[in-house]
């Protein structure tokens, strides 16, 4: 119990330490200052030069909008081209044929829409040259992308009488140069120095020390142990919120997350940008206590989600009770369910990072989620169907929870005798339609894909288990897709047409159905007058206006997926 | 208001209006009309759904799992859920519409005298008021009925406008200045006008009043369309949550291999206990009513949009008079000059106003009663000879017994006694600049030709402004007074009434400009007026009350006219915005609040058969799955009906400041909210129960 807390405070405490400044920094870069990186200020030029970009060129959200999607779009049919020539291409020891193109699709939807689901095994079905170019590429890209319309919203309410967002190429260009780029860097030579693996080399084949007879019949003497350019992909990885492992078994594979230490720092990272960027948020409107209002809100989900999976998976498994099982926290176990879990993290790291994974829409995993006990596989499913606004994607989770709070303040607004509004700026009808956008697509994806699955033969070839478990595999994978998060729960077998193809369309509907309104929302916020506050004015920098965009969060997420989790972690416990 | 004061007051009126309303509910059951309101759309499917349902299951077609009773009763109580919020919004309307019909009775056809040409002395023509078109010229005289909205152009006449206001006390309308707009549908008592007509027929004042308190041309106002659509993306995701239940609990059934998916009726039932029926169907009520609210004041708004603008009012422009102050000044000290006694000031000064009826000679008169005992002997009265103020002397004052004593403005009596050879003293001028700096209008008093004091005329704050004005800034309302006085006696004024700012020497031009800065701040700003030259400045201001004794420009530019021309009234018409958008805030709160409860209370009964395990989540202990969901659905119409007194009155308002008004607000209808269905559908079901029906 004891160790639980101060893991839980120890590791939040290091992360605020580390977000306020990055936030701070960001906030800067953002308006055009890098600061002590101003030495790749040069570069930067050059790369405008060579796209024949003018830096002082400010766009309309709808040329904001176009810019992004024809920039995501060409990242889509890049990685999908990529893996279906990858065959014939360099950097591809291992000789893995072109990916087929239904999984070459929604690999490329799932990469350029920071969701990093993965249907596939990276070692056995893509080359180093697609990892690298496609996917590591898209995984700062995709994170940039979020960060940018999270900065034109913020425009939008720190401009008034303008339809001036800035401009998407310079804001991704600064995001990808002066954050991402130099964070990922620092981080992968720490994951490296922890014995992350990176290189190019072809995997090794070794002898084993003791052969193994297979069910056939055949005796193996020897191991394939895949490796190749891992600590690259796998900082960005974290910090991007993107979550797609090198490695089949994502960060419980020893070669992408070796220590405790490197478990910790890559933890670190799954939170740190969105995290900061409540602090970047705070600072660029010029009203901290806006921003860290917003923090506390994802900090108090958060630390008590994570608190109830640690709890539940603490409890261990009561039939194994039954059977005398020993499931006691001692010195040389750390109890509970371990199912899934590696013993050189222990149960506490594993739980809390199954919550910081979900929480934000990271999607690594460093236990098998579907092996946890009913309640504590609830919490981070719960996590991702509040539609990932608890820290969420870098960039996307504090866009989603302004959203929320553009709902919180509407009908608190109300209750004080005003119309509504937020950070000084009038919540309409055309904010409120958006703002409606954003909030009921997850849901809707996550509901109908769930019943089209458990209503058709091809959803149900994926289950694998027997009981309301296998609904709670369905459900767990839409949630996953639907949010943009891209865990898994493991145990679902995805080769079907249905959740390759379908899964792609959930993903792309989640990731752009919100950006377009939450653009739209920045480009009319943008033109509206700010109007100063009053003592008349909802103040949404309280303790009170946090709790009160709390319940909205928790009643808007309960009411939606109640009746389905009912059905399925919630009678898996009840039968346990 | 006479006319409307007729609607409301006896009881069998008000019996008339109850069953009129449910005549109306049933009327408003046509889909056209429900279309509009997408929550109660919804409603009404289902409750069509499940009627067909009943009907296909009574005549054996249907195999559904559930008896035709439980359908039948479920299908029962969606309709009454409709009816409850048709009622609400019908009883809403029926207080306009009544107001309406009294109103229309005042608009008869009468006749008018057309004239051929504008002056008196041109030949008129009877015609029907009817066929009056704009730019006509009429006549009328004592005893006639003015036929249409016009302005006066020639004459001057006593008017009964109680018609239109209540007021019985005549007025008076002239041509030129500010008092030259007459309505159609009044009555000249006196005298004679010759009116420009408008208005063409069936667009003057009185039509507009009628529609507009009948909300006939009643359009969803910007904020309401805004909540509309959050209540839409509710009931969207309730329509999925319910539609995707049905897959979910057939492979549940498959999983389990036990019990039966559920049912039409119980997936009914839950969507319209989940969306927000309770809102939804309030929300037009809410609407009407706090229009009605303004109208009960003798306010007309000329849309909602301006009275949700009420709400947002970040400056209140007042005017000094009227408003701030009484309309009079009044006597409240004597400055006498050296060699002269207070009292013996206050006696001749008292003396002087004896014949002087206006506001500030009673004071005077008063004054030195109160303050010295005096009284003038019937002697003096008769003896003395009165000189009334006139505008060559601009003094009034007496003669008596070979006295004369003057009281007029400082210059005017100042250059009287240099007239008379007399001096005027360098402390007189102290004096008299004193007062005038403390906000205080001096008047100057000579005795046989010498200076002899000055009284001090003081404008009256009206009693509890201050806090008034207190209370509005506490909730981020600035007050500025507007007024014609010079800078000094203004900031005097402004001081002791508690304003936030104020405008001297107010010209239009100034008025225009102030609104124009506060604006470009990003303020809503209210404001009052009934000149002409306001026009500019109220068509510039966000919410505009007339003076309904103000001239036509002024009422057109207008978004409200006050028919009681009391521009105290700015206040409450604020309050009453933020009243209405607080009351749907509540509602709403409330509304969502209450689905949790359902949630309990219809999901282990949904899937009872399936997963009986889940039976713990029904803490409420319902009698039996049937019970359960029939408790909800009854709940959730009942209510409706529990809310429709608190719709139409409005949550109560205070002057508090936003934040407490937010945690007293989300206490009581976000936590009242989620707390007042547990027990009602307890209750609910263990009455179901003792009648034998759980």
């Amino acid at each position: 119990m004891m160790t639980a807390i101060i893991q839980i405070v120890f590791y939040l405490l290091i992360l605020l330490l580390l977000a306020r400044p990055l936030g701070l920094m960001m906030a800067r870069v953002y308006e055009g200052d890098p600061g002590w990186l101003r030495f790749l200020r040069p570069l930067e030029h050059l790369f405008y030069r060579l796209a024949g970009i003018a830096e002082n060129q400010a766009m309309s959200w709808r040329q904001y909008t176009l810019a992004l999607l024809l920039f995501n779009g060409g990242g889509l049919l890049l990685v999908y081209l990529l893996q279906q020539i990858q065959g014939w291409l360099p950097l591809n020891p291992q000789a893995v044929p072109s990916v087929e193109p239904a999984l070459a699709f929604n690999t490329a939807a799932s990469f350029v829409s920071n969701t990093d689901w993965q249907f596939y095994a990276g070692e056995t079905t893509l080359s180093y040259l697609t990892q690298m170019m496609g996917l590591t590429v898209q995984n700062f890209l995709s994170a940039a992308t979020g960060m940018a319309v999270l900065v034109a919203l913020i425009r939008g309410f720190s401009r008034q009488h303008t339809t001036e967002l800035g401009n998407f190429w310079i804001d991704i260009t600064r995001t990808v140069l002066y954050i991402l780029l130099p964070l990922a860097i620092i981080l992968a030579l720490f994951l490296v120095s922890q014995g992350v693996v990176q290189t190019v080399a072809a995997a090794e084949t070794v002898p084993l020390l003791e052969p193994m007879t297979a069910s056939d019949g055949t005796v193996i003497m020897s191991q394939t142990i895949a490796r190749g350019p891992a600590a690259s992909q796998i900082a960005i990885k974290q910090l991007g919120t993107n979550g797609g492992g090198f490695f089949n078994v994502n960060a419980a594979h020893p070669f992408e997350n070796p220590t405790p230490l490197s478990n910790l720092l890559q933890m670190l990272a799954i939170l740190l940008i969105p995290t900061a960027l409540c602090f970047t948020f705070g600072q660029m409107i010029g009203d901290k206590r806006q921003g860290t209002t917003l923090l506390m809100v994802m900090l108090i989900i958060f630390v008590s989600f994570a608190a109830m999976t640690i709890y539940a998976e603490q409890q261990g498994n009561p039939r194994l009770d039954d059977m005398a099982v020993n499931q006691q926290v001692n010195d040389i176990q750390s109890g509970g369910n371990m199912e899934g879990k590696e013993v050189r993290f222990g149960l506490v790291s594993s739980a809390l990072w199954a919550a910081a994974t979900t929480a934000a829409s990271n999607g690594s995993v460093n236990s098998m989620h579907d092996a946890y006990t009913p309640l504590g596989g609830l919490f981070p499913l719960l996590l991702m169907q509040l539609g990932e606004v608890i820290f969420g994607g870098v960039g996307s989770g504090l866009y989603g929870l302004i959203a929320f709070a553009l709902v919180a303040v509407f009908v608190a607004g109300l209750m004080v005798g005003r119309t509504p509004e937020y950070l000084g700026k009038k919540i309409e009808t055309f904010e409120m339609k958006m703002a409606t956008v954003v909030i009921l697509i997850p849901p809707l994806v996550v509901l109908l894909w769930t019943a089209i699955a458990v209503s058709s033969t091809a959803g149900l070839s994926g289950a694998t288990n027997p009981g309301p478990h296998g609904f709670s595999q369905i459900l767990y994978a839409f949630s996953s897709m639907g949010n943009n998060n891209g865990s898994a729960f493991a145990g679902l077998d995805g080769r079907h047409p249905f959740f390759t193809i379908g899964g792609a369309l959930a993903m792309l509907i989640a990731r752009y159905g919100l950006i377009v309104p939450v653009l739209a929302v920045a480009g009319s916020l943008a033109g509206k007058q700010k109007i100063p506050a009053t003592a008349g004015t909802l103040p949404t920098d309280t303790p009170l206006f946090g709790g009160w965009l709390i319940i909205i969060i928790l009643v808007v997420g309960a009411l939606s997926f109640l009746p389905a989790l009912v059905l399925g972690p919630i009678v898996e416990y009840l039968l346990l | 208001m006479v006319a409307m004061k007729k609607a409301g007051t006896p009881h069998s009126p008000k019996l008339a209006m109850y069953k009129r309303a449910l005549g109306d509910a049933v009327l408003k059951l046509n889909p056209v009309h429900l279309v509009r309101n997408p929550v109660m759309f919804v409603v009404e499917v289902g409750s069509v759904l499940l009627t067909a349902l009943l009907g296909l299951s009574l005549s054996g077609v249907s195999t559904a799992t559930d008896t035709p009773g439980f359908t039948g009763a479920v299908a029962a109580w969606l309709w009454f859920t409709l009816l409850f919020a048709n009622f609400a919004e019908a009883l809403a309307e029926g207080r306009g519409k009544a107001q309406a019909d009294a109103l229309r009775r005042t608009r008869t056809e009468t006749p008018a005298k057309k004239l051929a040409a504008r002056n008196a002395a041109a030949s008129y023509t009877v015609i029907a008021s009817t066929e009056l078109r704009k730019g006509d010229y009429v006549l009328v005289t004592a005893n006639d009925t003015i036929p249409a909205d016009g302005e006066v152009i020639e004459g001057i006449a006593a008017v009964d406008e109680s018609a239109v206001t209540g007021e019985s006390a005549p007025v008076i309308r002239e041509s030129g200045g500010d008092r030259s707009a007459v309505t159609g549908g009044t009555r000249v008592i006196s005298d004679w006008l010759i009116i420009a007509i408008t208005s063409d027929p069936g667009e003057g004042f009185l039509d507009r009043m009628i529609s507009l308190v009948e909300g006939a041309k009643r359009q969803k106002t910007p904020n309401e369309i805004a909540l509309t659509i959050l209540l839409a993306g509710f009931t969207i995701v309730f329509l999925v949550v319910v539609a995707t239940l049905l897959p979910f609990s057939i492979y549940s059934v498959q999983l389990a291999g036990q019990g039966t998916p559920i049912t039409l009726t119980i997936l009914v039932a839950l969507l319209i206990c989940l969306i927000p029926t309770t809102i939804g169907g309030l929300l037009n009520a809410i609407g009407i009513a706090g229009m009605d609210r303004l109208i009960q004041r003798n306010v007309l708004a000329m849309s909602g949009r301006a009275v949700e603008a009420a709400g947002d009012v970040g400056v209140l422009l007042l005017d000094k008079t009227g408003t701030i102050t009484l309309g009079n000044r009044q006597a409240v000290e004597f400055v006498p000059m050296a060699g002269m006694s207070r009292s013996e000031l206050a006696r001749l000064t008292q003396l002087a106003s004896l014949a002087d009826e206006t506001p500030e000679g009673r004071s005077i008169v008063t004054l030195a009663q109160h303050q010295f005992g005096l009284e003038a002997t019937q002697n003096d009265r008769d003896a003395a000879e009165f000189i009334p103020f006139t505008a060559q002397t601009r003094m009034s004052g007496l003669n008596l017994n070979g006295d004369t004593i003057r009281k007029g403005a400082p210059d005017t009596i100042m250059r009287y006694v240099s007239e008379q050879g007399g001096q005027v003293s360098k402390a007189m001028q102290l004096a008299v600049e004193q007062i005038a700096r403390t906000g205080g209008t001096p008047l100057a008093v000579a005795y046989n030709g010498q200076a002899i004091g000055v009284v001090h005329l003081k404008d009256v704050i009206k009693s509890g402004i201050k806090d008034r004005f207190n209370q509005l800034r506490a909730m981020g309302i600035k007050t500025v007074m507007i007024t014609g006085d010079n800078p000094l006696t203004a900031t005097a004024i402004a001081a002791e009434a508690g304003v936030d700012d104020f405008l001297a020497e107010a010209t239009p031009e100034a008025k225009l400009k102030l609104i124009r800065s506060y604006q470009a701040a990003g303020h809503l700003v209210a404001m009052t007026g009934d000149g002409t030259n306001d026009a500019p400045a109220l068509a510039q201001a966000d919410v505009a009350v007339a003076m309904n004794n103000g001239t036509q420009p002024a009422r057109e530019a207008a978004n409200m006219v006050d028919l009681d021309s009391d521009p105290t009234k700015l206040i409450e018409i604020v309050a009453i915005g933020k009243q209405l958008l607080m009351t749907r805030g509540a509602l709403t709160t409330f509304s969502l609040a209450n689905d949790i409860a359902k949630y309990f209370a219809i999901i282990p009964a949904a899937f009872a058969t399936t997963y009986p395990v889940l039976a713990v989540l029904n803490f409420m202990h319902l009698t039996t799955p049937q019970s359960a969901i029939m408790s909800a659905v009854i709940f959730n119409a009942l209510v409706i009906i529990a809310l429709v007194p608190l719709a139409l009155r409005g949550v109560p308002y205070r002057l508090v400041p936003a934040a407490q008004l937010l945690r007293d607000n989300l206490l009581l209808y976000g936590l009242g909210g989620l707390i007042t269905p547990f027990i009602g559908i307890k209750v609910i079901d263990l009455i179901l129960w003792a009648l034998g029906l759980a």
